[in-house]
């Protein structure tokens, strides 16, 4: 039987690492959206234009911030939990929620076909993992 | 409606994206194996390891997947990258064997190959779903407002 204060724990953690690592890759992806084809600019404005063009994207540094607080979550998880269970939950949660993310904020098409690519992916993460 | 497929450079962009993790992890994991044990107390020697050529090799290749990344989510979904880049565990799982010479069970490869099968199968689908970002169409967009003010303002006057 689990104990139901370390349970909730746990998920606390795991939550945190997923919403902060969703939060980060989905703000990071509306900042090269919102940016345009890097290829594009880079030929255009050359690769200085191109780094002060995502440098200087708001959307760009919140993301980065949210990145590092995953980062930094994921440590204090190790720290408490095992690389075996924080490893695969997170990877394939945030896959899901990244989903989730894209389709209500970005506006993307998630049709069948990435649905699928998603769940296949999410179970393949989990194989790996034991 | 047609999706323009991906040209030669984007499909390399997502293959540095999906072996840089996996070749970068691997290069810092040799690179820190070769080292003492590094403690708390000695910070400074985690400096001294950056310079060493293998972390030093890993820390260029997690740059340079970082950067690919950001290429490639400026002109492809986040749908379509996770699950496309997503062969760098099965890349890791390739070097986990035959490089690191790590043994790994049938439950991992049955990972690797659901993996390949997702990643296989979004890319036969649009990268982009979302209106893409032109700088010369909003440049012509904004000379189009702009005539179009020009024109009202002139009917106004007569």
């Amino acid at each position: 039987m689990i104990d139901p204060a370390l349970f909730w724990k746990a998920t606390a953690m795991i939550a945190a690492v997923v919403i902060t690592s969703s939060a980060g890759e989905v703000l990071t992806a509306a900042a090269m959206k919102s940016i345009g084809d890097l290829d594009e600019i880079r030929a255009h404005s050359g690769m200085k234009g191109a780094v002060r063009a995502v440098v200087t994207c708001p959307f760009f540094v919140i993301g980065i911030f949210f990145m590092a607080v995953a980062f930094f979550s994921l440590l204090f998880a190790l720290n408490h939990m095992n690389l075996s269970l924080v490893g695969p939950a997170a990877a394939s949660l945030t896959l899901v929620t990244n989903t989730i993310a894209a389709k209500i904020f970005l506006k993307e098409k998630v049709d069948r076909r990435r649905w699928t690519a998603a769940v296949l992916v999410c179970m393949g993460v989990y194989f790996l993992a034991h | 409606m047609s999706h323009p497929r991906l040209n030669l450079q984007q499909i390399l962009i997502l293959a540095f994206v999906s072996i840089s993790t996996p070749l970068g992890d691997a290069c810092l994991k040799r690179g820190m194996a070769l080292l003492p044990p590094i403690s708390l107390a000695h910070p400074l020697s985690l400096i001294a390891a950056v310079f060493t050529p293998w972390i030093a090799l890993g820390i260029a290749l997690l740059i340079g997947y970082f950067a690919s990344y950001l290429t490639a989510l400026s002109w492809a979904d986040l749908t379509f990258v996770m699950p496309a880049t997503a062969m760098g565990y099965v890349f890791m799982t390739l070097l986990a064997h035959f490089w690191l010479h790590e043994a790994v069970s049938w439950q991992r490869w049955l990972g690797v190959a659901l993996i390949t099968a997702g990643a296989g199968y979004v890319t036969h689908g649009p990268a982009n779903t979302t209106p893409p970002v032109n700088f010369a169409d909003a440049i012509e967009a904004a000379h189009d407002v702009h005539a179009a003010q020009g024109v009202a303002a002139e009917q106004e006057a007569q």
